[in-house]
C-alpha cells in the first residue's frame, strides 16, 4: 500500500491511494496532507482508482482531513470510487459531506 | 522476517450439517500493523477453490478489517502479549467468521448510530455499523469480546 502525490497544472495536490486505506496507514495519509497544508497547499484531490478497500478508520481520516482543509480555506475532493467503495460512503452518508467525482479528470476540470 | 501470524487450516466433517466444512484458524498479535496481512490471509483461504464475486470479496475484507481493528484496539487495547483469534468455518453456501479478543468485552447495543445527523461528521464510530451493513448475520457472545459474522456466498 502506498500514497503517490503529484501536483497538477492548476495547483491541485493529487494523492493516489494504492492498496488499502485502513487503520494501519491512515496516519501516513494525514501526515502527507498535513505537510502539504504546512507548505501552503489548499486544494486536494484524493483518488481511489487503484484502491482495494477502505475501513472505518480510513473514512474517519478523510472526515478529519476534510475538516482541517476547510478550516484553512481549502477544499478536498475525492474521485475514482468503484461501486463497492462508493457504497461505503453511501451507507455512512459520507457521500453528503464530500464532493465525489467519477474520475480524477472530472474532479480537476472545475477545481 | 517470519510472519507473526499462526495459521491452521483443516478440512473436517462439520457436525450437524451435510456438507464438509473447511476450518481456518489464525492467531495474530495485537498489532495494528498485522491487520492488513491477516485480512489478506483469511480472505484468501475463505475464498480458495471458489469463484467469488468482487462484492463478496469486498464485504469479507471490510468486515474482517473492522472486526480485527476493534479486537486489537478496543478489546486488547494493543497490549503486547494479548492475541486475537480468527476462526472461520467455510461451507458451500456461506462463510462464518468469528473474531475473539482477550478484552473485557462491550455491549454492542450501546454503540451510537453513526448516521444520525449529529454523528455523521464524527471521525470514528462507524466500524460496527459497517459490519452490520455488509454481512448477513452478526452475533456476539455474552461477554461481548467475540463477534461471529456470516456471509452468504451469493
Amino acid at each position: 500500500m502506498a500514497f503517490h502525490q503529484t501536483k497538477d497544472a492548476g495547483g491541485v495536490v493529487v494523492v493516489r491511494v494504492e492498496g488499502q486505506l485502513i487503520v494501519g496507514n491512515r496516519q501516513e495519509l494525514k501526515d502527507l496532507i498535513g505537510a502539504a497544508l504546512d507548505r501552503g497547499e489548499r486544494k486536494f484531490l484524493i483518488d481511489f482508482g487503484r484502491t482495494g478497500y477502505i475501513d472505518s478508520s480510513g473514512l474517519g481520516a478523510l472526515v478529519s482531513l476534510s475538516k482541517r482543509v476547510r478550516e484553512l480555506g481549502g477544499e478536498l475532493r475525492l474521485s475514482g470510487l468503484n461501486e463497492d467503495l462508493r457504497s461505503l460512503f453511501e451507507l455512512t452518508k459520507l457521500d453528503t459531506l464530500f464532493a465525489i467525482a467519477d474520475t480524477p479528470e472530472q474532479a480537476l476540470a472545475n477545481f | 522476517m517470519a510472519s507473526p501470524l499462526q495459521l491452521c487450516v483443516r478440512r473436517t466433517p462439520a457436525s450437524g450439517v451435510p456438507a464438509v466444512a473447511t476450518q481456518v484458524h489464525v492467531r495474530m498479535p495485537s498489532e495494528v500493523e498485522c491487520i492488513e496481512q491477516t485480512v489478506s490471509l483469511v480472505t484468501r483461504h475463505c475464498l480458495a477453490g471458489t469463484v467469488p464475486t468482487d462484492r463478496l470479496r469486498f464485504r469479507l475484507q471490510v468486515a474482517l478489517a473492522e472486526a480485527l481493528a476493534n479486537a486489537v484496539m478496543r478489546g486488547n487495547q494493543e497490549e503486547t502479549g494479548k492475541t486475537v483469534l480468527v476462526d472461520a468455518d467455510l461451507f458451500p453456501d456461506c462463510i462464518r467468521v468469528q473474531v475473539t479478543d482477550e478484552g473485557a468485552g462491550f455491549d454492542p447495543t450501546q454503540v451510537p448510530d453513526p448516521v444520525l445527523p449529529e454523528q455523521i461528521a464524527d471521525t470514528c464510530g462507524r466500524g460496527l455499523f459497517l459490519i452490520r451493513k455488509l454481512v448477513d448475520e452478526v452475533h456476539f457472545n455474552e461477554q461481548g469480546n467475540s463477534i461471529c459474522m456470516t456471509l452468504r456466498r451469493r
